[in-house]
């Protein structure tokens, strides 16, 4: 076994008896459904704007646009617009495209070899980590937005139709969201990845282990609450309602598996900021994407560019003037008589 | 070289398998534990740099050292010196800043690197090349960095470790086993580019002296006689006064090219690898032939330099400062000679660094005027600021409005196909200029499968000052997969030419094709050109540029019998 993955899923485990021993054996209410919560929030805005008004400040000195087809080039040769943008529409697109198709991910191959006669390497479309990536973030992505209907009152028609969507599949009672289930097996998928994989394995940390089971936690325990176990909605919509309006209350019969989700949840944002989650902000902020390749039509300023030492043409005429006259090249002094 | 790794074992060699590797890799998950067993392995490894070459620049610690030997022969507080060396750059880049922050390890870069593919080392993955560096950032520039040290096993739980000498040694291993082609950073999901890690990998490495001598003395002759091969003025005369001979043989023609002459319509600058070995040589002919072909029809006036002889940039891959250094030359020159713009000839790095850095490096350019083909009215709109063309824009742009009379039997023996250089394809986009005038030169044209053309090219394996002698094992198994690229068409379409328009190209993949795929050739581009292209008073041509027969010619000496 491997401990880079077993400590962060005893850590999940850990994390979720406390909260959940906290409040019924405790009475924690108060610590796990107010206090924790608005650290958690408090600790994800400031960390996340700290993170990236960090990398803002950073500068950009160059124009280093990865490019991926054909350049701007004579009128009559095709440019890839998106893929080797040269204006800030073309960059726009493919920004768009990464941020919400993940388009390179998109790209993806599995390269092989065959040690056979042929000896050949083969390169095949390997599209499952996309899928898997693609199911995950736009599962989450909904999971959170239907959400709001737990801090919004009235709850507005777009989360409710969003809800109707979700539960298009009508699977028993309650109805089926498919943005949980799809979010728990797109979790697990990219968890068995990184466990399979060999490849991924090897590069695997704990801090990659750890988010997957943190969502997963999270995901198996809102699960539960909706299909399995009876909880008090009525007063858990009290407590979040009481967050949102900064009137925190603690209801009576909301019982210790929604403390332990929302624990869990607070972490999660908590521990977003200092983790490779922020690659949500970074895929913004990525200067091989998100420039335009026209360096050379459009002069790019770097703001710390310094005078260097250069090895001047007269240096090198002093040095070389006998022998470049004696070649026939033309020289911009003439031979000092003295010598 | 007798010593050297044969095919076959190169082959036997490769898995991409981590775990099922031999060595103390097994033992252990992290990989973060095998540091200490990273061996600096002969054929791997290039010879460390001069100690004369680097005074020149008066760059850090110049001293003699041996990467074998257990003492570097590094100043006492190397550590601080790297560690403010990281800070420093992470306030001036924001691609070094994001790229340490955001990589979610999804290893999708995993198996695009030429080197993992060519050699199966785990450490080759580019994920774990930049992981080498995040591992020590994580450490010491992360809050939670600073926080879990202090705990026992928060460390290792963090992926994080202190730079030790172990840790400097491996990123100095595998930083020189990185030829910044930036494959990996096509399919990264957040545009994370393994180059600039390389490339900020190898500042570091600078700061405390540790260069290879295959980058730090070209380096260093480039600064002092304008060229990386440290040929000198005259010599450099010679040199093209010797291919005016070879193709006075060939055409007929005296194509003597001007050098540093003032007033010229255009400075040309290529890579002295064209002025210096084969078969770059018959390419630097080619452009010869074109400049007098264009002299005597359309009286365009093109210089080369002694100075700015040089359009490589063999400093891109030591630091940026020292890029900056050698960059300056083209324009300082381009300002003395008083040209109205600058053309650049086939290469590879040299395109990147024009591309994305001379002008915000060394410009504003606002002594050149915008260029433009004196002989078709063409504006080249993408080089109106940098106001530097490459040469296949303008050879295709010349071909296009029928200015150039080509003769395409004269290269009827050629099967080609194209091998994108890394650097024009995913550092600026150059793919179907070259493209076009191959096919206006050549009959037979057959591109390698859709994966490894293209901006999904592969590296020739030796770019980034990698092309040394003694790193040949490394070099031929990172070539592998351009190579087996190469041997497909080969063997499918019988090509036996393998076109490019890189300069270490056509030093590099000689020796490849001769490992991987014997019967194929490597050819510049404008060597094609200088077959085809039918000069004004030219002589009946029997043979092409390499002294070869025209195809035909034997078989209609033999009728004349």
């Amino acid at each position: 076994m491997n401990q880079k993955y077993l400590i962060p899923l005893t850590a999940v485990f850990l994390l979720f008896l406390i909260a959940y021993t906290g409040v019924e054996g405790a009475g924690l209410q108060w610590f796990f459904g107010i206090v924790f919560p608005y650290v958690a929030i408090i600790a994800f805005l400031a960390g996340f704007v700290y993170k990236v008004l960090g990398w803002a400040s950073s500068a950009v000195p160059f124009r280093i646009p990865t490019t991926c087809g054909q350049q701007k080039s004579l009128p009559w040769i095709k440019q890839n617009t998106i893929d080797n943008p040269d204006t800030s529409t073309g960059v726009f697109v493919r920004m768009i495209l990464e941020i919400f198709l993940f388009r390179s991910l998109f790209r993806n191959t599995k390269a092989a070899f065959n040690r056979n006669v042929s000896n050949r390497l083969s390169y095949s479309w390997e599209i499952f980590l996309w899928i898997g990536a693609l199911a995950f973030h736009y599962s989450f992505l909904v999971v959170v937005l239907r959400h709001f209907r737990f801090f919004t009152s009235p709850v507005p028609s777009c989360i409710t139709m969003l809800e109707y969507i979700d539960g298009i599949v009508q699977l028993g009672l309650p109805g089926i969201f498919l943005s949980g289930v799809v979010l728990l097996a797109a979790a697990l998928f990219l968890l068995a990845r990184r466990i399979f994989d060999t490849k991924v394995t090897y590069i695997s940390q704990a801090a990659d282990y750890f988010p997957l089971f943190l969502i997963i936690g999270i995901a198996a325990t809102g699960l539960a609450m909706r299909y399995f176990t009876k909880v008090d909605i009525i007063g858990i919509k009290t407590l979040t309602m009481g967050l949102a309006t900064f009137s925190p209350t603690i209801p009576e019969g909301v019982g210790g598996l929604f403390y332990a989700h929302l624990f869990l949840v607070s972490i999660l944002f908590a521990y977003f900021p200092a983790s490779k989650l922020m690659h949500m902000g970074g895929i913004f902020l990525s200067p091989t994407r998100n420039m335009a390749n026209n360096t050379r039509a459009k002069r790019h300023v770097n703001p710390w560019n310094y005078d260097v030492k250069t090895h001047t043409y007269e240096e090198y005429e002093d040095h070389f003037r006998e022998k470049m006259i004696e070649a026939g090249l033309p020289v911009d002094k003439p031979l000092d008589k003295k010598e | 070289m007798s010593d050297e790794i044969k095919p076959d074992e190169l082959l036997d060699k490769i898995d991409y398998g981590p775990r099922s590797g031999s060595g103390p890799e097994s033992e252990s998950d992290n990989w973060m534990d095998t540091t200490a067993s990273v061996q600096i392995r002969p054929g791997m490894y290039c010879y460390a740099a001069k100690a004369e070459s680097v005074e020149t620049l008066s760059l850090p610690n110049a001293r003699p050292w041996n990467p074998l030997e257990d003492d570097w022969k590094l100043p006492d507080n190397w550590q601080e010196i790297l560690h403010q060396g990281i800070k420093e750059r992470l306030e001036k880049f924001r691609t070094f800043k994001v790229f340490m922050d955001i990589c979610v390890r999804c290893g999708a870069c995993a198996d695009k690197c030429h080197f993992f593919l060519g050699t199966g080392d785990p450490k080759n993955m580019p994920v774990l090349r930049a992981e080498l560096l995040r591992s020590v950032y994580r450490n010491d520039f992360t809050t939670a960095g600073k926080i879990l040290q202090k705990i026992p096993g928060g460390q290792k739980l963090n992926g994080a470790r202190p730079l030790t000498l172990d840790v400097l040694k491996e990123w100095w291993y595998y930083f020189f086993q990185c030829t910044e082609c930036r494959r990996c950073s096509v399919f990264c999901p957040y545009g994370i580019d393994t180059a600039e890690i390389t490339i900020m990998g190898r500042e570091l490495l600078n700061l405390i002296g540790l260069n290879i001598d295959w980058i730090a003395t070209p380096v260093s002759n480039c600064f002092q006689t304008g060229n990386h091969l440290g040929i000198q003025p005259h010599a450099f005369k010679d040199m093209l006064d010797f291919f005016v001979e070879d193709i006075e043989d060939v055409t007929g023609v005296d194509c003597t090219p001007q050098i540093n002459k003032k007033g010229a319509d255009i400075l040309f600058i290529t890579p002295s690898g064209d002025v210096f070995a084969d078969p770059g040589t018959y390419t630097c002919e080619g452009y010869m032939i074109l400049f007098k072909y264009l002299k005597d029809k359309y009286g365009l006036d093109v210089t080369w330099s002694t100075y700015a002889s040089e359009g490589g940039n063999f400093g891109f891959f030591t630091s940026h400062e020292t890029m900056k250094r050698l960059n300056a030359k083209m324009y300082a020159e381009a300002k003395r000679l008083g040209v109205k713009w600058i053309m650049g000839g086939e290469c590879g790095h040299m395109w990147r660094v024009i591309n994305q850095y001379m002008d915000t490096m060394n410009g504003p350019a606002d002594f050149l005027e915008e260029p433009v083909n004196p002989i078709t009215g063409t504006k080249f709109e993408n080089a109106k600021s940098t106001k530097m063309v490459h040469i296949t824009e303008f050879t295709a742009d010349l071909i296009k409005h029928g200015k150039l009379e080509l003769d395409k039997s004269r290269n009827g023996n050629r099967i080609m196909t194209f091998h994108d250089s890394c650097n024009p394809a995913r550092g600026m986009g150059l793919l179907d200029e070259p493209r076009y005038i191959i096919e206006n030169c050549c009959d037979e044209f057959y591109e390698m499968p859709p994966n490894t053309i293209r901006e999904l090219t592969f590296c020739c394996g030796s770019g980034a000052g990698l092309n040394a002698g003694e790193n040949i094992e490394l070099r031929m198994a990172g070539g592998l997969p351009r190579a087996n690229a190469v041997k497909y068409v080969h063997e499918k379409f019988g090509v036996n030419t393998l076109g490019t328009i890189c300069a270490i190209d056509r030093a590099a993949l000689p020796t490849l094709c001769e490992y991987w795929v014997p019967e194929v050739e490597v050819y510049g581009i404008h060597e094609l050109v200088g077959n085809a292209l039918i000069m004004p008073g030219e002589k009946k041509r029997t043979e092409d540029l390499r002294f070869e027969p025209l195809p035909g010619v034997e078989a209609e000496e033999e009728e004349d019998e």
